[in-house]
């Protein structure tokens, strides 16, 4: 099933300069399946997301659909077919 | 000469002497710059530039540029990343310093506490496992600004000592493992044992140019000495205008001479709005005022990293930048100081390369 990952333009130079990618998961993969499939594409793209340990960086929100995965059950969050999954840096900064 | 300056908003290089500078474009924006490092390349006139970079949202990184700045090189797996098995993920990239004994070595020290080693000039960097292994590391604590090793000393022989806030100087035979803490005769101000065996509250150290034994501290609260490579400290703090601070520079080719940036503790402002540095010419037996052109009104302090001295020609050449936005430099080892650049975001790290 095709999901599309949407990027913020500063992560478009680690996706080929795409803001979106185009993954085919299986029917009943979850958001880690998702970052996995794009971190063998674009190694330094999930890089600027999730940290080492795997967890997502403080200030960046992944929306799954219209709901942000931490409000869900995070990496384990379904990812339905056709799916779009949205990256975006949280709104703090000055 | 070249400066590199890493600020909470962006990465500058200037060029230029006394007379005339002129700084860059930004050439990173968006990011912080804790750490900045000039690599000297074997066979190559131009130093590789290295920097820790952070930005709030995509975390941080070590770049490197081969050509002052206008691209960059990052591995697609990044230049420094904890071990699975680790369970941590790197925070801040503190301090990066290039290894005069190795060529192509490069040193980082990361919060949180950590050590970490590169062999191909800055690309990639692997963790040194013995002190991040280390019975100490449940008991250091994070000091104001984070758990880092910010202070990294190679010595001529194999040897190493660091520096870490809070758990102050430790030292290793071969730069490698068995990693000691030495701190005797440091004093805190912050816990019941005023002496504890590390914990200490270290700012930055500075290894003499001629006697590897002889190390400069700035702590917390108090400027030290040793003579015997770390493994005992005296204070040399009388004649200063205040104890704390978080700049120690030793000059680079001659014995017994080092600068302290005094900074008052209760404002985080240089004592009476006055920039200046304290010079020792008999290794802190007496201190005397340095840096005319230096500003009498000035109400920001200077932190570690954001000052390097260098020898240029035979002479100390120094450069330091201020948190709110300015940084200076010296070409008289110190004695008078010119304006480099002004209204920057404030200034993290600064290094000079000739």
């Amino acid at each position: 099933m095709p999901v599309t990952l949407q990027l913020p333009q500063a992560l478009a130079p680690d996706a080929g300069g795409n803001r979106t990618v185009v993954i085919e998961l299986e029917q009943g993969s979850s958001l880690g399946d998702l970052l996995q499939q794009v971190r063998h594409r674009h190694p330094a793209l999930v890089r600027r997301i999730c940290d080492e340990t795997g967890e997502i960086r403080r200030f960046v929100n992944v929306y799954v659909g219209d709901a942000e995965s931490r409000t869900m059950q995070g990496m384990r969050t379904p990812v339905p077919s056709d799916a779009v999954v949205m990256v975006v840096g949280s709104v703090a900064g000055g | 000469m070249r400066i590199a300056i890493g600020t909470r908003k962006g990465l500058w290089t200037a060029q230029g002497g006394p007379d005339h500078w002129q700084i860059s474009q930004p050439l990173r924006q968006m990011a912080e710059f804790a750490s900045v490092a000039w690599v000297p390349m074997t066979g190559i006139d131009t130093p590789r530039l290295v920097v820790g970079a952070r930005s709030w949202f995509w975390g941080p990184s070590i770049l490197t540029s081969d050509d002052d700045g206008r691209t960059w090189s990052e591995p697609e797996q990044g230049a420094v990343a904890f071990p699975e098995d680790t369970g941590a993920s790197v925070e801040r990239i503190w301090t990066i310093t290039p290894d005069p004994r190795v060529p192509g070595r490069v040193w980082a020290g990361v919060e949180p506490h950590s050590l970490w080693r590169s062999d191909d000039s800055g690309s990639t960097f692997e963790l040194n496992r013995a002190l991040w292994n280390h019975p100490h590391r449940a008991e250091w604590q994070p000091g104001a600004g984070g758990p880092a090793v910010h202070t990294i000393v190679p010595r001529p022989d194999e040897g190493m000592v660091i520096a870490m806030s809070t758990g102050g100087v430790y030292r290793s035979p071969d730069s490698q493992a068995d990693w000691s803490p030495a701190n005797s005769g440091i004093k805190v101000d912050f816990g019941p044992d005023p002496y504890p065996a590390f914990g200490q509250c270290v700012h930055r150290i500075a290894m003499d140019a001629v006697d590897p034994d002889r190390l400069y501290a700035q702590n917390h609260g108090g400027v030290f000495r040793s003579e015997n490579g770390g493994r005992s400290w005296e204070p040399i703090t009388a004649g200063l205008p205040g104890d704390f601070g978080f700049v120690v520079l030793a000059h680079p080719t001659r014995t017994r001479v080092a600068w302290v940036v005094p900074i008052d503790p209760s404002t985080m402002f240089p004592p009476e709005g006055r920039l200046r540095l304290w010079r020792t010419d008999d290794a802190g037996q007496t201190w005397r005022e340095a840096g005319r052109g230096l500003p009498d009104e000035h109400y920001a302090s200077v932190i570690r990293d954001a000052a390097h001295v260098i020898d240029l020609d035979g002479t100390a050449a120094i450069a330091f930048g201020t948190r709110n936005g300015s940084v200076y430099a010296s070409v008289d080892e110190g004695e008078t100081f010119s304006e480099v650049a002004t209204r920057l975001p404030d200034v993290l790290s600064v290094r000079i390369s000739a």
